[in-house]
């Protein structure tokens, strides 16, 4: 068993264990813990210097062979368990194992686990192995498998320990949504597997066969297979216009599950946009270009005023979190290098600071039962100093203040946006990637409106005669624990953007068909 | 050891049955079902050791094949006897009500256990005209075998003498099927006028000569067509399904939804093959069977959606997976791909086998101790019952298709080989009925798990006992599941 592997392995292991008996809250603990130091070994283990082949620490084991029609007499695999890591998967696993640390620790209200702990616990784990999977998979089949591997826990999560007077409803619209969308992902992926030869699943193979000249016989075949997927993706993202499901969702999940759902579940559509969808049909991209622009702007606009009309602290966040793929996208459709790897670290910087969010979201909602800004009346910084400090990092870490991983994510994709600017040398070209950039930067401002009121309506003036007798407990050191860990991988990460994207460079430099 | 001597066997062992419950003083008939399943376990095993024998001489050969298909579909019929009849065990003591002259005479009834040993009986006899089925390439062999299968289940269809819904369903189901026969011969006669044969092989060289009358074979193509939906249950001909599979006792349901539609499926297989294969009729039978499978996945799909009743549910549930069945039908491969269209049928088959058995073995517990098959019954299980809730919930996902288990698997085939013959349409309408399956199917785990168990006190809330032979099939089709859901590749390493 390869380091990759177990890394999958632990989380599955550790909740078979929890419905065998095995304590709950020290198992979830120790599992998350156990992998996040098995991602960090495997950064180590990770060769920056002598790259060879796309994928490292690399493991198969063919399920399918057939007959390879290149070679007579050999076997090619069809399908397989093969897993293997780039720069881009290894930060995506690290937002996992860090997220995954955090959420099963973060303690939860004890009256939303009404008396069921093991599904509690168990359902967290797999959501994480699921990601967790989907980031190492390099075979088209189990990329998508272990995604919708989390699709039931999550159903189950907010059926049974949603919080709100509509979780049945939220929980059949996000299940609805997202099963149509994986169902047309999956059309759209089997649709490329038989585009491309309908030989093999493996990542690997599929790009050679990509990269081959008119490797797709017809132009309209490879628009219609991209924006199939655009939809099957951006479905999974939240992508406007089919980003409802996402803000009622968010609010109503119990903790662990917003976190890791709107934290890392989330980025495996934007990861398929870069693994999958762009390199594999690189003129279909190019062809949708300007209506991924079109739909990232209204992500970003539109949902962004849709945020700051919130009147609950769970529904602005959760629109905020819909709002900031507008940003990924903007990235991605950039086109360029260096804009992509803005929205993978953004992917990062965005999954650990929505989950910071999320977190003291759910303190708060453990303090108060109800997060509207009415009802709660302001004036907490006075009764609970630690938790408004606290929140006012992870606030300021969503708005994108420079020192946070945000900033420099978001400034990269801004670079990315405007890299075609001179593109031509002789006069300066206003494209349609540079104009969508330039409604893009209002999102900052928008997002520091709603991020700075929110802080304001919660925190500041005086307390309100409806809490001022209350005696409210202040976060504890346990509760702190989780948080601190969030806010320091986003200082650091924010300081020096440096330790992760060096290895994000040479992979994302690998995808065809980006402009340097 | 030849394939033929299978059916022998099952039928010399339905005649057993038959004859120890005549003769031999049973304290407890149920020890007759023990003595079918060891019985048909051994049949079981013998079939893995079964040969090819077909291409001999004697005209035997002409009725019967013993190809990988046959020894496949073999293998599914006497696999779905074998839980059947262990469900029987369960539902033994609901039986005995529904037959007992006086329905209330608990006590009396029970004693007496009416009728039970035909009960056990009945499906093996049906076993072995399924495996009969499977090997049938002659017209004649087809239509005897179909029809030894057909009037097995009219009885026990209506085996609930003193049940309203069980006879309205055998009457239901006696009267359409009745008619599909009707459909089915007045097929094969135009067939054999059009060939001038009645074998298989032959009458797939007929169909691919230059002086094909075709429009009589497309007649002939049509009318078997219509006889064999009915007989899968694919629309417009799926009107009885609903109301047989309520009605009818719950393990005559299991194997109505997955013996019965097995069978129907490799029937359909060979019968197809030919017209498919011939140049000229190609394209016009391809369109038939496309709109068919579209209409039965489209159909199916949403009208499980506001189902309330379990059994409803999953008769509409039987009629959408047969619309993905027949979209791998007519896919015939126009390039060299990964499976063929029979490899992924039969792999459907065998997935369906494992979840739909699962998913009636824990109903028909349900229904024997919470007296029940609506939704509502299941209110709760996950408290009460974790263990049957977690075995249910995996079935579900599996119907619905959620990786990881076999049920994603045979889709995921499906898509494939409707993508490589340019299906766009019905794969549009396949991602619409798949999206739907997950709804109605979670709807199930929903009650289970989300919704409140009923108070103390009321037959609901209690914990439902499991026996240990039912504990162990349900333990087995659970890893099964898992195992073919990750792994395929034994059981389609046959058919390459």
């Amino acid at each position: 068993m390869t380091l990759l592997e177990a890394i999958i392995a632990v989380p599955i292991v550790a909740a078979i264990a929890i419905a065998f008996g095995s304590p709950t809250r020290p198992t979830a603990v120790a599992a998350a813990a156990i992998n996040l130091i098995l991602i960090l070994f495997a950064f180590g283990q990770y060769d920056l210097v002598h790259q060879e082949g796309a994928y490292q620490l690399t493991a198969s084991h063919p399920i399918i062979t057939v007959p390879d029609l290149a070679n007579p007499g050999a076997e090619a695999t069809l399908f397989g368990l093969s897993t293997g890591v780039d720069g881009i998967s290894l930060v995506l696993l690290l937002l996992t194992g860090i997220v995954t640390l955090a959420a099963v620790w973060v303690s939860p209200a004890e009256d939303q686990i009404k008396g069921n702990k093991r599904l509690y616990y168990l359902s967290s784990l797999l959501i994480s192995a699921g990601a967790l999977g989907a980031f190492c998979s390099t075979d088209l089949f189990f990329f998508f498998a272990f995604h919708e591997l989390a699709l039931i826990p999550t159903f189950l999560m907010i059926g049974i320990f949603g919080s709100g007077p509509n979780r049945v409803r939220v929980a059949w619209k996000m299940t609805i949504y997202l099963g149509v969308g994986s169902m047309i992902l999956l059309a759209g992926l089997v649709a490329l597997f038989v585009a491309l030869g309908g030989q093999s699943l493996q990542f690997v193979d599929m790009q050679a066969w990509a990269d081959a000249p008119a490797a797709i016989a017809s132009s309209s075949l490879e628009n219609g297979i991209f924006l199939t997927l655009l939809i099957g993706f951006g479905i999974l993202v939240s992508l406007f216009p089919f980003h409802t499901w996402a803000p009622e969702a968010y609010a109503t999940a119990p903790t662990p599950t917003a976190m890791l759902h709107a934290g890392v579940l989330k980025k495996f559509g934007l990861y398929g946009l870069i693994r999958i969808a762009i390199p594999m049909l690189p003129n279909g991209a190019a062809h949708w270009q300007t209506l991924v622009l079109v739909l990232l702007v209204g992500n970003i606009l539109y949902v962004g005023y849709v945020t700051i009309a919130q009147k609950r602290f769970d529904l602005m966040l959760g629109n905020s979190s819909v709002m900031h793929m507008g940003y990924a996208f903007l990235g991605i459709a950039s086109m360029t290098v260096i804009g992509v790897q803005g929205a993978v670290l953004l992917m990062f910087a965005h999954g650990i600071s929505i989950a910071l969010l999320f977190a003291l979201n759910g303190h708060l909602r453990k303090r108060f039962g109800t997060l509207e800004f009415d009802r709660i009346g302001g004036g907490l910084g006075k009764l609970l100093p630690t938790l408004g400090l606290l929140f006012g990092f992870a606030i300021m870490a969503g708005i994108g203040l420079p020192g946070f991983a945000n900033f420099a994510a978001e400034v990269m994709i801004f670079f990315g946006g405007f890299a075609g600017l001179f593109a031509q040398e002789k006069d300066f070209v206003l494209g349609p990637v540079q104009i969508a950039t330039m409604c893009a930067i209002w999102g900052v401002v928008i997002s520091a409106v709603y991020g700075l009121r929110a802080y304001r309506n919660l925190f500041m003036g005086p307390l309100p005669d409806s809490t001022k007798d209350r005696k409210l407990a202040d976060l504890t050191l346990a509760e702190q624990l989780p948080l601190i860990l969030l806010i320091v991988t986003l200082l650091v990460i924010g300081f020096a953007p440096g330790l992760l994207i060096k290895y994000l460079i040479p992979s994302i430099e690998n995808i065809s068909h980006l402009a340097g | 050891m030849p394939a033929y001597y299978l059916e022998i066997i099952v039928v010399v062992l339905g005649l057993t049955v038959l004859m120890v419950e005549t003769f031999v003083p049973l304290r407890d008939k149920r020890s007759l079902a023990w003595l079918a399943i060891l019985g048909l376990l051994g049949v079981l095993v013998l079939n893995f050791t079964a040969v090819d024998g077909s291409g001999g001489d004697t005209p035997f050969w002409d009725f019967y094949t013993a190809d990988v298909l046959a020894l496949w579909f073999k293998g599914i019929a006497l696999l779905t006897t074998i839980l059947v009849i262990l469900m029987s065990v369960d539902f033994s003591k609901v039986l005995s009500q529904g037959i007992a002259p006086d329905a209330d005479a608990d006590e009396s009834a029970k004693g007496k256990q009416v009728a039970l040993g035909e009960f056990f009986a009945l499906p093996i006899f049906i076993c072995a005209g399924l495996m009969w089925m499977a090997s049938a390439n002659h017209l004649v062999s087809i239509f005897v075998a179909l029809e030894t299968v057909t009037i097995g289940f009219y009885v026990m269809v209506a085996f609930m003498r003193r049940n309203v819904g069980s006879l309205e369903a055998g009457v239901k189901y006696l009267i359409l099927g009745a008619l599909s026969t009707g459909f089915l011969v007045y097929g094969f006669a135009w067939l054999f006028g059009v060939t001038g044969s009645m074998e298989l092989p032959a009458i797939a060289e007929a169909l691919n000569a230059p002086d094909l009358q075709t429009t009589a074979a497309l007649f002939a193509f049509a009318l078997i067509l219509i006889a064999l939906c009915f007989k899968v249950g694919a629309v417009p001909f799926q009107l009885w399904i609903p109301d047989v599979y309520q009605g009818a006792p719950m393990p005559v349901t299991a194997f109505l939804s997955v013996g019965s539609k097995a069978a129907g499926f490799v029937i359909l297989l060979r019968l197809v093959e030919p017209f498919m294969a011939s140049t000229v009729l190609h394209d016009k039978v391809t369109l038939a069977l496309v709109i068919i499978a579209g209409a039965t996945i489209i159909y199916g799909n949403l009208a499980a959606m506001p189902q309330s009743n379990f059994k409803r549910l999953l008769a509409y549930s039987s009629v959408s997976h047969a619309g993905f069945l027949l979209m791998a039908v007519a896919s015939a491969p126009t390039q060299v791909v990964a499976v063929s269209p029979v490899a992924a049928v039969a792999y459907y088959l065998a997935a369906y086998l494992m979840m739909t058995m699962l998913a009636f073995l824990i109903m028909n517990l349900v229904r024997v101790q919470r007296g029940g098959e609506n939704l509502d019954d299941y209110k709760g299980l996950a408290r009460t019952s974790p263990f049957l809730a977690f075995a249910m919930l995996v079935a579900m996902a599996s119907l619905a298709g959620v990786p990881l288990t076999a049920g994603f698997v045979g889709k995921f085939f499906v898509f494939v080989l409707a993508l490589q013959a340019g299906h766009y349409y019905l794969v549009g309408a396949a991602v619409i009925g798949a999206a739907a399956g997950f709804y109605y199917y979670l709807k199930v785990v929903k009650a289970m798990y989300w919704d409140a168990p009923a108070e103390a006190g009321e037959p609901a809330a209690a914990a439902i006992t499991v026996t240990w032979p039912t504990r162990a099939a349900i333990i087995l089709l659970l890893l099964a599941i898992f195992y073919f859901g990750v792994n395929p590749k034994c059981l389609l390493s046959l058919f390459s």
